[in-house]
């Protein structure tokens, strides 16, 4: 059920700079280091460029990057305002844009320097997706993403008897790679014990089930297919891509299902754009600000059946060498937290054979997805080819 | 000193939300439904989504429901709340429709489960604010 979308846009650069904690630099230096990366990466010269697609609300506008790359005739530009779900959002746009013709060779920039600005819990309550829960429930404490999202993780608990320590073992199979990986932040291995002894935060969330704040850049060069088989590198076509927003998109508390996520609308999208089954996917990398969104994610598109996500994560199938190798870069639990653009990087550098030391043998078609903004997902299924 | 804790966060009422906050400060539940339809609808909103009258109304819920969720916060992540912690909010289904969330009143903790009675009052906090606190009560139900 190949469509129109399929197979059309490809990923031809991705650049992404060392990931830290206390970056000098700010947000907009490391959107333009890892733009020149991505760039370069793709065999273009940033004049090249004619499109691009900023992400992150205190990123700079597009217009801030023809400036300083002088770009001489942008012919489109774009937001996406989906939090972690913005970066995978903005490659279905990119790949939209190029085949109706309107541009060439798309830039997807993130930055973020948090470590000197406002950490998640007063950040979102600037952001206008938020303001019914800033009227309503900040006045209660009810403050950050852990607070907002653990009542659908107890829920899932109390109806399905998930456990935490089954949500341990997304933490501990994530920290394996990132110990392995070249680029990550976090370099210290955890067992299931020492996530059960790290303090609550949330409940039912404990420190390790939550996402660094990290500062970085990545960026990413989405340009049509048939070009990509004259650029560097080994083509990494778009098979599938959707973006889903749940219901009551704007407040948690209203949504009628606490358990569905926007995903749940997008994956029979993107699937069916692709022609192949959640079991067909060989490396997976999925937003993980906290562990039972990916536990959530891979329930909502069908890798397995609403309620039985705890399960199927604690069998090992999750760590490198198992059936389905998540994070492989180690993700916003131990990578860094890039709004998920890393997880997109990750997933063309695993899809190259380019994956270092966790590169899973073989891979050549794989998953990456996007969650933000109160439960807003999209994923993008890519293949070598 | 008292001046290096930031304030604690408070509504800011506005024509949406005021007639909430104006319930509050009686100590009622107050929603919004349309005023052609009936649609209740919680947090309010501009348009009714199921028939698209723009015409609103105020009225009291009965200030009953019961518990479909919870967290309970270990960590402050703004000063205001350090002295308060842990504190639980519960999400309460109303009769009504919606869902409110609120504080669960500490003495109600042993009890908590999806599906436990509750009832409303509205306290007021450190800043005044008439804030819903949610009590178990098994004449809730």
């Amino acid at each position: 059920m190949a469509t129109p979308l399929s197979g059309q846009g490809a990923v031809t650069g991705i650049g992404e700079t060392v990931y830290s904690r206390r970056s000098p630099k700010t947000a907009f230096q490391l959107q333009i280091e890892a733009s020149l990366m991505a760039i370069r990466d793709a065999g273009l010269d940033p004049k090249q460029i004619d499109g691009i697609i900023p992400i992150g609300i205190t990123g700079a506008p597009a217009e801030a990057f023809v400036t300083n790359f002088g770009i001489p005739d942008l012919r489109f530009s774009g937001l996406a305002p989906m939090g972690g779900a913005s970066p995978i959002a903005a490659v279905q746009m990119a790949t939209a844009a190029i085949m109706a013709g309107i541009c060439n060779h798309v830039l997807i920039p993130a930055g973020r320097n948090v470590s000197s600005g406002a950490r998640a819990g007063v950040r979102i309550h600037q952001m206008p997706q938020f303001h019914l829960v800033t009227e309503y429930e900040l006045p209660q404490g009810n403050i950050a993403p852990a607070q907002l999202y653990a009542p659908m993780a107890r829920r899932h608990m109390e109806l399905y008897g998930t456990t935490s320590r089954q949500l341990a073992e997304i933490a501990v199979s994530t920290r394996a790679n990132a110990v392995r990986h070249a680029n990550a932040i976090m370099k210290t291995p955890i067992t299931v014990e020492d996530h059960q002894a790290s303090r609550m935060i949330a409940d039912p969330f404990r420190l390790l089930d939550c996402s660094l704040e990290s500062d970085g850049g990545a960026a990413l060069v989405v340009s049509a297919a048939d070009r990509a088989r004259d650029m560097p590198h080994p083509r990494v076509r778009v098979m599938g891509i959707a973006e889903g927003h749940p219901d009551s998109p704007s407040s948690i508390t209203q949504r009628p299902d606490l358990t569905r996520l926007g995903i749940a609308k997008a994956a029979p999208i993107a699937f069916g754009q692709a022609g192949i089954r959640p079991a067909d996917i060989q490396v997976a990398e999925i937003y993980d600000c906290f562990t039972f969104i990916v536990l959530c994610q891979l329930e909502d598109m069908g890798f397995c059946a609403k309620g039985e996500g705890g399960a199927f994560v604690s069998d090992g199938k999750l760590r490198l060498g198992g059936s389905l190798p998540l994070n492989t870069h180690g993700g916003l639990l131990s990578q860094a937290h890039m709004l998920g653009m890393n997880h997109v990087v990750e997933l063309v550098r695993q899809l190259r054979g380019d994956g270092g030391a966790t590169q899973v043998a073989g891979a050549e078609i794989g998953l990456a997805t996007g969650y933000g903004d109160m439960g807003d997902g999209a994923l993008a299924i890519m293949a070598r080819s | 000193m008292s001046d290096t804790v930031a304030a604690r966060p408070v509504p800011h009422p506005d024509a949406d939300s005021q007639a909430y906050w104006e319930g509050a400060a009686e100590g009622r539940l107050r929603l919004q439904r349309c005023a052609a339809c009936g649609t209740v609808r919680h947090y309010p909103q501009l348009v009714c989504s199921h028939c698209y009258a723009l015409e609103v109304e105020a009225f009291d819920a009965g200030g009953t429901g019961r518990v479909h969720s919870w967290t309970v916060a270990h960590h402050a992540f703004h000063p205001a709340f350090k002295g308060e912690l842990p504190y639980t909010l519960v999400t309460v289904d109303l009769p009504e429709g919606p869902r409110s969330l609120g504080r669960l009143d500490p003495a109600s903790a042993g009890a908590l489960r999806i599906g436990l009675p509750v009832r409303v009052s509205f306290p007021r906090d450190a800043a005044g604010t008439p804030l819903p606190v949610w009590t178990a009560d098994p004449a809730a139900g």
